[in-house]
This record gives structure tokens, C-alpha cells and sequence, in this order.
């Protein structure tokens, strides 16, 4: 894996992708275009909340349409906090990421007792509750959204109020993310995650409570995805309760099925062409969301793997 | 207590549970016989209220626009079923959630490019415009009780379909055994067409009877899709008593909370505070509702034999 | 003499009406191989079943060393010491073969929330699947998918995953079927091999394999036990030879 000697298709890209994002600052200033920066930090943002997606429905096969509510969680743990004028970085993350643990295991322990289609839409109606909570909090603006007056501050140790600073702690965030799934997959406790995709009631009988195990990787993926939460809130310096509406888990979705679901680097190409051909689109029409409303039933019919399955079709071919 | 506005907070709780049940009785049926999971029923909903919308400003009467918006739903979800969703029945539910999203995607564009991004209200002939007492100083609308009158029969008359029609007896027989159904030689493909027609249909219904309301608009349907999945949940996926019965629970419990919490909460704790949260935990109500029923019944309350 | 290693008691499912298991009572004692016998649908899966815990009995009692385990989920059962195979061959199909059977080994060694360490690394592990694979020999085979094994391969690899476990008591649905006769020899040595040193509760119609394996017979059929008892016992019974060998015997 870190011999470049062995690399094929799917390793290349990983690689250059990750290395083109991390010089991109160095060329976006070289050609005088920050807002592609803009861009590719957004892009790594909802790419952490693809890797966590993708933790439990592609590793896991458990079809989370909830899990937007995560990104809310996370930047409202950074908004509220601010409204009150407490913008320590370390608190305000750790609360991102507690307060999604806790909503992911109570919401967890029930949906996860339910199979197939069940938890499909009690997920998606778990995030929906969240999302109404929020809109009639009128305190923390309700359906005006709130205004994050300043960015999370990390007492000097490094400032993300200036944006390449930002950005590279988020991809060094992007980076840690993929790092821990991968290492977390490849696991003993990844193992049974794995196995228990695949055959749950054989894993029962060998002796896996599956139960406690789904619900662990259940909290894990919640936490990841508080924290990209916690990056988009700073990001955008505002959040709005409509932006975890459900129509936004099923952009999640999209983007770790666009890109291969149960890859480790799929989701951040999915994630990556969405965002791209959504910047590039919109510009060109005001309906570019039928062209996606296509696109994604086009992949679903005819692209299984998504760009991860090609990519590993490229490398068999050589 | 104030009777009257109980008794008509009672009525619209009942009126938003009909027009939940319409919209679940098709998701459930379709569901519980094709194993199909369609997001996009919520745009056959939207689609009745256009089209319906559009046939009132040409013909000038409500009613007739009605009875024609219905057939018009009837073939979008023909062509729906036939263009997309006949090739997903063999695929996983991933995949059925996915493309009925992308169907989501286009539907609410191409409304936005027919009909503009604004919303399109819907006028109602006089003789629907007004209320009517019900009891003495009670007064409701007139339209609100013929909604719920119009959901009642409906869901009168499809109960009699499952339960006393062959074809309900193959509904019955798919809903739990679905190899059953083709070994009696039925042509099942037919069979799924149709009743995905009929979802398509109750849909509409649905959202052509809300439009004068609330106004036919773009993603009206996103919404109160997922209460119809909560409402199938509660009642049990493929169950059109379960249906039935689960949306009147979740529409009343719905209203009620949301006109009558923050009295009951000021019996608790201080006014400011049953102020402050009883809109969020209104808001919650019915997911609440929702997560105690699970916690006891997996199924929800009147799980489909033999699945 | 022995104590009851497994004891079922007056254990009684039905389906929608039809009695699938009728008020069974049976023993088995540590280190025998006990066989259960009897005709298509007579009640030996779903028996298995309520033993391992995926069905739950209408009624009756499952006692294993001591300890009612009746009302049990399938994974504490596992914890206890129990392992069965399925007739069906259920594996986890994406995965190696290596790894399907270092997971048994995981579920053995307690607890898996070990977040960090490379499982494939982990010699503790590999090393111990390789023997387990060793035993029913499929070592060559360790980096194949599972997917892509044929199905006498499946079969051993079935077998190898209740082994992993390192079980105090196998209960096996029909570990030879579908094999051929000579995957079949192979498949009664491996067993051979556990005789003695594991207990096991056998469910099989090859005939000569049950009578080369069991120490005692219990027939089953339509959910009733009609005979239990030592292989000659049981050839020479009656009600046996008419309700069951018969056909095959005569
Ligand atoms: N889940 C179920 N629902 C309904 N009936 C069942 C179920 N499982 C088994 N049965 C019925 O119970 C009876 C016993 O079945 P079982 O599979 O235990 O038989 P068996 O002895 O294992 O047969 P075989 O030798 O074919 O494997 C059969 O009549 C079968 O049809
Ligand atoms: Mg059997």
C-alpha cells in the first residue's frame, strides 16, 4: 500500500488528490483565485461527513438517511457556544462531537433494533426531529438560521480566522479522518463490522453480540460527522437548520454512492464531483438539479462502485 | 378548558391525519407488496396539487379540476413506473432511496420550470369558501370537514378492496407472500403497475385537497413525506389498517401539541419556560411517539403477517 | 456416570398450527457423538435451531452444563460454549477465508472493541486460522473470497468456522450435504478426528456416516422422538425400520 510500485488506478488518485489539495493554496495564490479555495474547503468539509457516511453504509451497511443531522449538531455546538461569547475551539469541538455521540446512541439503540427499510426512514425521521427542534428554538434565531460572529479560537496555538490556515486544518482533518476509518476498518473491531455486513446472523452465531457492535461504529460515524458539523459552522460563519433537512443526508448518500460505497477514498471523490459539478452546473442553468436528479439515477441503474469500482476496473485492465 | 377550540383543534388534527393516511396508503401498499421504497411518492403529491391548480384557472371550477388532475397523477406515476422504477424492484433499498431521490430532484425542477419558482394558490367556489357550525358558537370550515370526509371514505373504500376483493386478496397474499402471488399466475408486472398507479392517485388526492389551503408549491411534498414515513412505521410497513390508524394518531397528537403543550407544560414549570420549549418538544412529538412505539414493537403496531 | 451435557426437555415449537418439534425430550453426554436421524421435514433444523437460540420455543426448557439457556440470544449461547453449522452454508462471503474463520477465533477470544491494531497483522490471530483451516483442510485456500470457493469447500469451511470457536458442544445440520463421496470420506475423518475430544450433536442422512460416528441415535419424526439408543439398538428397532429405514435399510 505505501509502495508506489504497487499503486494502480485507485492508489494514484488517492495519492494526487490528496497532494493537489494540499498544494492548491500555493496555486490558487499563484493564479490570484481564492475562491477556488473557498471551494475545495467546503469540499473537504462535506468530503469528513462522506468518510463518516460511509463508515456505516458502506463498511457497515447500515443505510443511514439521517445524517445530516450530525452536520447541524456539530455547528450549532460551535454557534451556541459563540451566542454566548464562548469560543474556545477544544470546547466547542468536544462538544460537537460529544453531543453527536450521545444523539447517535439513543437514536442508534432504536433504529438499530430495526432492519432494512425501517432504518432507512427512522433515521431519516430522527434527523427530521432534530432539524424541527432548531426551527422552533426562536432563542438561537429558529428558521433564520444563526449567525457564527467568530470563528473557534485555539488559544494562539494556530488561528483559523485566516483562510489558509483554515484550510489546511482542514485537510489535515480530511486526512486524519480517512487515517483513523482506515485504521478502524482494518481492525479487529472493523473486522466484525465487516463480517456482520455480510452475514449478520452467522456472525451471531459464532458469537458477536452484532447489536453493540453496529452501535458503536453507529456513535463513531456521528462523531466524525459532528466534527465536520463543527468545521462547516466555522466555515460558514452561519448555520441554518435547513441545511440538515433530509434532502441534504440524501446528498450525503449521493456522494458516497457517486463515488463507491465501502471504498475508503470513494466517498472523497464522490463527494468532489458533486461539489464540482454542482459549482459548474449551477453557473450554466438555474435546473441544474434535474441534470443530478438524472445523473443519480444513472449511476444507481447502470454504475455500480461508482468511481471507486471504475477505478479499480482501470487498474485491473493494466 | 375552551370546548370549542378543542373540538376544532380535534377536526384539523383529524384533517392533517386523512390527508397523512392518503399519502401512506400508498407508500404502505406499495411497500408492503413490491418491497419498494419510494421517496418520490411526496412529488406525486405535489404533481395532483399543480396539476389541479393549473386545470382550476382553465376550467374555473375547483371540483372539475379535481376529477381531471386525478387520471393526469394517475399516468405520471404510469410513466414513473415504467420508465424507472420496474428496472429497481430486484435492486436493494439503497438503491430504491437513491433514485427516487434523483426522481425528487427532477420533479421539483421541472415543476419550477413549468410553473415558476413561486407557489400557485388555488380558489375555492363559494360554496366551499365558508364555515359551517358544527355545534352551537362552533364553527369550522367547510372545506377542512370535506376533506376529512373525502379521506374517511377513501379509506373506507380501500379497506373494503383489501378485504373483500380478489384483488385485494392478491394485495393481501403479496404482502406476505410475494412468490405466491405469481404462482397463482398473475401477471405480477401488471399488478405492481396498477397499484402503483393507485398510490399515485391517493397522492395527488392528497396534495390537490391541500393546495387551496396551504398553496400548491415547489417541495411541498419533502415534508410531509417523512410524517407518512413515521406514520407507516408507527402503524406497521404494509398495513393499511396500521396506515389508518397511525395517521389519525399522528395528525391529532400533532395539532394538539402544538395548540394545547404550553398550557399543559405551565402546569409543570414556570410560563417562561413551558413557553421556551413546548415549540421544540411539539416540533419532536410525533418522533417521540415514533421511538417509544419501535422501543416496544419493532414492527410497529399491526405488523403484516409473515414478514 | 456423566451429568447431562445438554439437556432438552419437553421442548415443543410449532408452525401456524403444525407441530415442528413435539414436546422433545433428549440428553447428550460430554464427549459423545450423538446422532439425530430422520426423514425430510421431520424437525431436525428447526430443533437445532431453539439449541442455538434463532428460534425461540413455544415451549419447554434448554439446559446446557447446568444452566437453562432456554431464553438466550444466539451469541451468548456462542459465549457459552455452543457452535452450530447450517445446512445452508451461511458465511460471510466477501470476505477471505482466512478471515472468515479468524472472526470465529475473534468471538472466542472475548470482546472485540480493539479499535486500532491491524487484524490481518495480528499473528495471534492469522496464525490460530491457519490451523483451524489446517484442520479441514483448506490452508491453501486462506486468501481466497469465500464467494469463489465450490460448494464441498464451502462446506469445510462451514465446519471450520464452528471449530474456530473452539466449542464445548457442535451441533452440525447435515455437514455432508450436497458433497461428494469422496469430500464426504474426508468430512467423516475430520469428525472422526473430534470424536473423543468434542461433543457433538449430528444431524445427517448419510447412513454409514452416522453409523461410523454416533455413539447413540435419536430418531426423529414429525417433531416426535420415537427411539433413542447405541447404533445396533436403533437398527434393530421396529418402529424404526417402519417409520424410517425402511425404505433405505430393506
Ligand atoms: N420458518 C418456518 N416457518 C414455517 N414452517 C417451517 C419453518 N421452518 C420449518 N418449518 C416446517 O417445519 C417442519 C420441520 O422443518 P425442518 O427444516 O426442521 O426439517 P428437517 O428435519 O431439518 O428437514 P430436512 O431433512 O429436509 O433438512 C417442516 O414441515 C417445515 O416445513
Ligand atoms: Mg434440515
Amino acid at each position: 500500500m505505501l509502495d508506489p510500485r504497487l499503486w494502480q488506478a485507485r492508489e494514484w488518485v488517492t495519492a494526487l488528490t490528496l497532494a493537489a489539495f494540499g498544494l492548491a493554496p500555493v496555486f490558487t495564490e499563484l493564479a490570484s483565485q481564492p475562491f477556488i479555495l473557498d471551494l475545495i474547503a467546503r469540499l473537504m468539509i462535506l468530503a469528513i461527513a462522506a468518510v463518516s457516511l460511509n463508515l456505516i453504509l458502506g463498511h457497515g451497511g447500515m443505510i443511514s438517511f439521517g445524517h445530516a443531522a450530525y452536520i447541524g449538531i456539530g455547528a450549532y455546538a460551535v454557534g451556541i457556544p459563540a451566542y454566548y461569547e464562548i469560543t474556545n475551539g477544544f470546547l466547542q469541538i468536544a462538544i460537537a462531537i460529544g453531543a453527536s455521540a450521545v444523539f447517535a446512541f439513543f437514536t442508534g439503540l432504536i433504529s438499530l433494533r430495526t432492519k432494512g427499510v425501517y432504518f432507512i426512514m427512522i433515521t431519516m425521521a430522527f434527523a427530521q426531529m432534530v432539524y424541527f427542534a432548531f426551527i422552533s428554538i426562536e432563542e438561537y434565531g429558529g428558521d433564520d438560521g444563526l449567525v457564527i460572529e467568530t470563528r473557534s479560537e485555539f488559544g494562539g496555538l494556530f488561528d483559523i480566522e485566516d483562510t489558509t490556515t483554515f484550510y489546511y486544518f482542514t485537510w489535515v482533518s480530511l486526512v486524519a479522518a480517512l487515517y483513523l476509518v482506515r485504521r478502524i476498518m482494518r481492525s479487529r473491531f472493523g473486522m466484525v463490522i465487516e463480517g456482520a455486513k455480510g452475514n449478520e446472523r452467522r456472525m451471531q452465531s459464532i458469537g458477536f453480540d452484532t447489536y453493540k457492535y453496529r452501535l458503536t461504529c453507529y456513535v463513531i460515524a456521528g462523531m466524525i460527522c459532528g466534527y465536520a458539523g463543527a468545521l462547516l459552522g466555522n466555515f460558514t460563519s452561519f448555520f441554518s437548520p435547513e441545511m440538515m433537512d433530509w434532502t441534504h443526508s440524501g446528498e450525503l448518500l449521493f456522494m458516497v454512492v457517486l463515488g463507491g460505497a465501502g471504498s475508503l477514498f470513494g466517498p472523497v471523490l464522490g463527494t468532489a464531483a458533486f461539489v464540482l459539478l454542482e459549482e459548474f452546473l449551477s453557473g450554466i442553468t438555474i435546473y441544474w438539479q434535474a441534470i443530478f436528479g438524472v445523473l443519480l439515477i444513472l449511476v444507481v441503474l447502470f454504475a455500480p462502485g461508482g468511481i471507486d469500482g471504475f477505478l479499480g476496473r482501470l487498474g485491473r485492465k493494466r | 378548558m375552551d370546548w370549542g377550540l378543542l373540538i376544532t383543534q380535534v377536526l384539523n388534527g383529524m384533517q392533517l391525519g386523512v390527508l397523512l393516511f392518503l399519502l401512506a396508503s400508498g407508500l404502505t401498499l406499495v411497500f408492503g407488496i413490491m418491497d419498494f421504497v419510494n421517496l418520490a411518492h411526496g412529488s406525486l403529491y405535489m404533481m395532483g396539487a399543480f396539476f389541479c391548480a393549473t386545470l382550476t384557472e382553465w376550467t374555473g371550477s375547483f371540483v372539475l379540476a379535481a376529477f381531471l388532475a386525478l387520471p393526469l397523477t394517475a399516468l405520471v406515476g404510469l410513466a414513473v413506473e415504467i420508465i424507472v422504477v420496474r428496472k429497481l424492484y430486484r435492486r436493494d433499498h439503497l438503491d430504491h432511496v437513491l433514485a427516487t431521490f434523483g426522481l425528487i430532484l427532477v420533479f421539483d425542477t421541472a415543476v419550477q420550470f413549468i410553473w415558476g419558482p413561486a407557489g400557485t394558490a388555488i380558489p375555492l367556489p363559494e360554496w366551499l369558501d365558508g364555515r359551517v357550525e358544527i355545534l352551537p358558537n362552533i364553527e369550522f370550515p367547510t372545506f377542512r370537514l370535506l376533506i376529512i370526509a373525502t379521506g374517511l371514505v377513501v379509506a373506507i373504500a380501500l379497506y373494503w378492496i383489501v378485504t373483500h376483493t380478489r384483488t385485494g386478496m392478491l394485495i393481501r397474499a403479496g404482502a406476505s407472500n410475494r412468490t405466491m402471488v405469481s404462482a397463482l399466475g398473475i401477471d405480477i408486472g401488471k399488478l405492481f403497475l396498477g397499484l402503483f398507479a393507485l398510490g399515485a392517485v391517493l397522492a395527488g388526492l392528497a396534495g390537490l385537497m391541500i393546495a387551496p389551503i396551504t398553496e400548491a408549491s415547489i417541495g411541498m411534498g419533502n415534508e410531509i413525506i417523512i410524517v407518512a414515513f413515521v406514520v407507516i412505521i408507527i402503524g406497521g410497513i404494509g398495513s393499511i389498517k396500521g396506515a389508518f390508524v397511525a395517521a389519525l394518531l399522528v395528525g391529532l397528537i400533532d395539532t394538539m401539541g402544538r395548540s394545547f403543550l404550553d398550557s399543559f407544560l405551565k402546569l409543570f414549570m414556570s410560563i417562561q419556560n413551558a413557553e421556551t420549549s413546548a415549540p421544540a418538544i411539539s416540533a419532536m412529538m410525533i418522533y417521540i411517539l415514533m421511538a417509544a412505539v419501535l422501543a416496544f414493537r419493532p414492527q410497529g403496531l399491526f405488523p403484516p403477517k409473515g414478514r | 456416570m456423566t451429568a447431562a451435557f445438554l439437556q432438552i426437555s419437553n421442548l415443543y415449537k410449532s408452525f401456524g398450527g403444525v407441530a415442528a418439534t413435539d414436546h422433545v425430550d433428549l440428553e447428550v453426554l460430554e464427549h459423545e457423538v450423538h446422532a439425530v436421524i430422520g426423514p425430510n421435514g421431520a424437525g431436525k433444523t428447526t430443533l437445532i435451531s431453539q439449541l442455538a437460540g434463532e428460534l425461540e420455543p413455544d415451549d419447554g426448557q434448554v439446559a446446557f452444563l447446568g444452566r437453562d439457556i432456554t431464553r438466550l440470544p444466539p451469541h451468548a449461547r456462542a459465549q457459552l460454549g455452543l457452535a452450530r453449522s447450517f445446512q445452508i452454508t451461511s458465511l460471510m462471503l466477501d470476505m477471505t477465508v482466512r478471515d472468515n474463520v479468524a472472526l470465529a477465533i475473534q468471538a472466542h477470544d472475548g470482546h472485540s472493541f480493539r479499535f486500532w491494531r491491524d487484524a490481518r497483522r495480528d499473528t495471534a490471530l492469522t496464525d490460530r486460522a491457519m490451523q483451524a483451516l489446517a484442520r479441514v483442510g483448506l490452508e491453501g485456500r486462506a486468501d481466497t473470497i469465500a464467494q469463489q470457493m465450490s460448494h464441498g469447500e464451502h462446506r469445510q469451511l462451514e465446519i471450520a468456522l464452528a471449530l474456530a470457536t473452539d466449542p464445548k458442544l457442535l451441533l452440525l445440520d447435515e455437514p455432508m450435504a450436497g458433497m461428494g463421496s469422496e469430500e464426504a470420506a474426508r468430512m467423516v475423518e475430520i469428525l472422526r478426528d473430534l470424536k473423543g475430544s468434542k461433543t457433538m450433536l449430528l444431524i445427517e442422512h448419510d447412513m454409514d456416516a452416522v453409523f461410523a460416528l454416533a455413539d447413540r441415535i435419536t430418531v426423529l419424526v414429525y417433531g416426535k422422538v420415537i427411539a433413542t439408543g447405541k447404533p445396533d439398538e436403533i437398527r434393530a428397532d421396529e418402529s424404526v425400520r417402519r417409520a424410517y429405514l425402511g425404505d433405505e435399510a430393506g
